[in-house]
């Protein structure tokens, strides 16, 4: 068995004394393990960085063997994400997330966003709303997706403004208003036909960003991580305080 | 089936050196019948060694190194600067750190750094001792000699993130980080692109 893909690197664990077990998000072969030998030395330290992106070869004998990696740095994002506490969280946030998908299940719309995400990290603004856009993906992904298309209640398709915390459908500001209490807000940058358009991202506010983060938190928690008995990832509380700081910092 | 050529006591000497850092079954193999040769001279002292280390060593409940007193030997010195910390993710730091003689302060071992994929968070990692460290005043910089890598600079992040609070409690200190770019010996056309690109934006004036 061999085959190449474009690929993200995902995270790696030691596997002896040389060796690495490394985790890539590849294009079209989903999110897929492999030995990388010698992957502990220096010489494959940089390249092996979370958010990178690498030509992958993979090689076993058979299919259902872990197989081994031949990777080629095709480009080092990490080192620049270093230097922003955003940065950092968001790509490891987006690991996390990927990591709920079986593994070996394609899923090339995740991989390029994913990837068009790690290129913007440096935009905090836009970097949230990316990534709220990336949980709604991976909810999707996993059969939990939310509609927020329509009012559920009326069939309006303006002026949405709540999500129902059980169906994960829309509903009017009007009509969702006597339950307001019970409804999670959903936030402005993501009603609209306007909101798909990649042109008006990057403007939201950091109450919507927020707003956006318990949103999905609220349907990951809901469907994936309680029923799996996970734990929210670390580094996700950690981007949002870090947006929050960095944006309300940008406002003052 | 191999045939055993030693006694059950040799096979487990063989079997416990071979789980050591750098030794496979071979190189275990040719340690132990080295000692064995050397029985009086090295087997026995090593031993004693041995004996010692599994009476005396324990981690110091100040910084989290190991050592043979309790506060280890770097805590007890009186002659280093104490108003400077330097956060090190393991031991193995710390002891390269003092290798190289570069800082003369006093240290903190995380015991790790955060890592998703290893299920480990905060609470594994002894950031709030060093927080508390911090709260009991005389401290007036933290170095965060943390490894440069994805996990190790999330850690320094979070650990920014805390000492920040105590800015507002009224405890001025000044968080540094070490600095990322071309290692002495580095060839800049075997570098990678981010580093690279990290060195030229953190250049000097020469």
């Amino acid at each position: 068995m061999e085959w190449i893909d474009t690929a993200l690197v995902l995270g790696s664990r030691r596997l002896g004394e040389a060796d690495a077990l490394v985790e890539l998000m590849t294009r079209d072969h989903g999110r897929h393990l492999g030995v990388v030998k010698g992957g502990r030395s220096k010489r494959w330290a940089a390249a092996l960085q979370i958010g990178n992106r690498v030509r992958a070869v993979w090689r076993a004998r058979l299919d259902e063997h872990v197989g081994t990696w031949t990777v080629e740095p095709l480009d080092g994002r990490a080192a620049e994400l270093m230097a922003s506490a955003v940065a950092l969280n968001g790509v490891q946030t987006l690991a996390a997330h990927l990591r709920l998908l079986p593994e070996r299940d394609p899923h090339p719309e995740l991989f390029e966003a994913m990837a068009a995400i790690v290129d913007h990290l440096g935009e905090p603004r836009l970097a949230g709303e990316l990534i709220v856009r990336f949980e709604l993906a991976v909810i999707e992904a996993l059969g939990f997706g939310l509609d927020l298309s329509a009012c559920a209640l009326t069939g309006a398709t303006e002026d949405l403004a709540w999500v129902s915390p059980k169906s994960g459908r829309a509903a009017t500001r009007a009509a969702g208003a006597p339950h307001a209490a019970r409804l999670l807000a959903l936030p402005a940058f993501l009603v609209g036909a306007a909101s798909g358009e990649p042109a008006n991202w990057g403007r939201a506010g950091i109450d919507d960003l927020l707003a956006g983060f318990r949103l999905t938190g609220h349907f990951l928690a809901r469907h994936v991580w309680e029923p799996r008995g996970l734990n929210p990832p670390t580094t996700r509380e950690g981007l949002v305080s870090a947006l929050t700081r960095g944006l309300v910092n940008d406002a003052g | 089936m191999a045939r055993h050529v030693a006694g059950a006591e040799i096979e487990r000497l063989i079997q416990l050196l071979g789980k050591l850092p750098g030794l496979g079954p071979r190189s275990a193999r040719r340690a132990a019948l080295h000692l064995i040769k050397k029985k009086e001279s090295l087997l026995a002292p090593l031993t004693a060694a041995f004996r010692a280390a599994l009476d005396t060593v324990g981690v110091c409940s100040i910084c989290g190194n190991v050592d043979t007193v309790e506060p280890c030997t770097v805590c007890r010195d009186a002659t280093r600067d104490g108003s400077v910390l330097v956060v090190v993710e393991d031991v193995s730091d710390l002891w390269a750190l003092e290798r190289a003689g570069a800082i003369d302060a006093r240290y903190h071992v995380l015991g790790g750094v955060l890592s998703p994929l290893d299920g480990v968070g905060p609470g594994d990692l002894a950031i709030a001792t060093l927080v508390e460290r911090c709260r009991q005043g005389g401290i007036r910089e933290v170095v965060l000699a943390v490894n440069a890598t994805v996990e190790g600079q999330t850690t320094a992040h979070y650990v920014t993130d805390q000492l920040a609070q105590l800015a507002e409690e009224g405890h001025a200190i000044t968080v540094t980080r070490l600095a990322h770019g071309v290692p002495v010996g580095g060839e800049l056309d075997y570098l990678d692109d981010g580093t690279l690109a990290q060195a030229m934006r953190a250049r000097t004036k020469f």
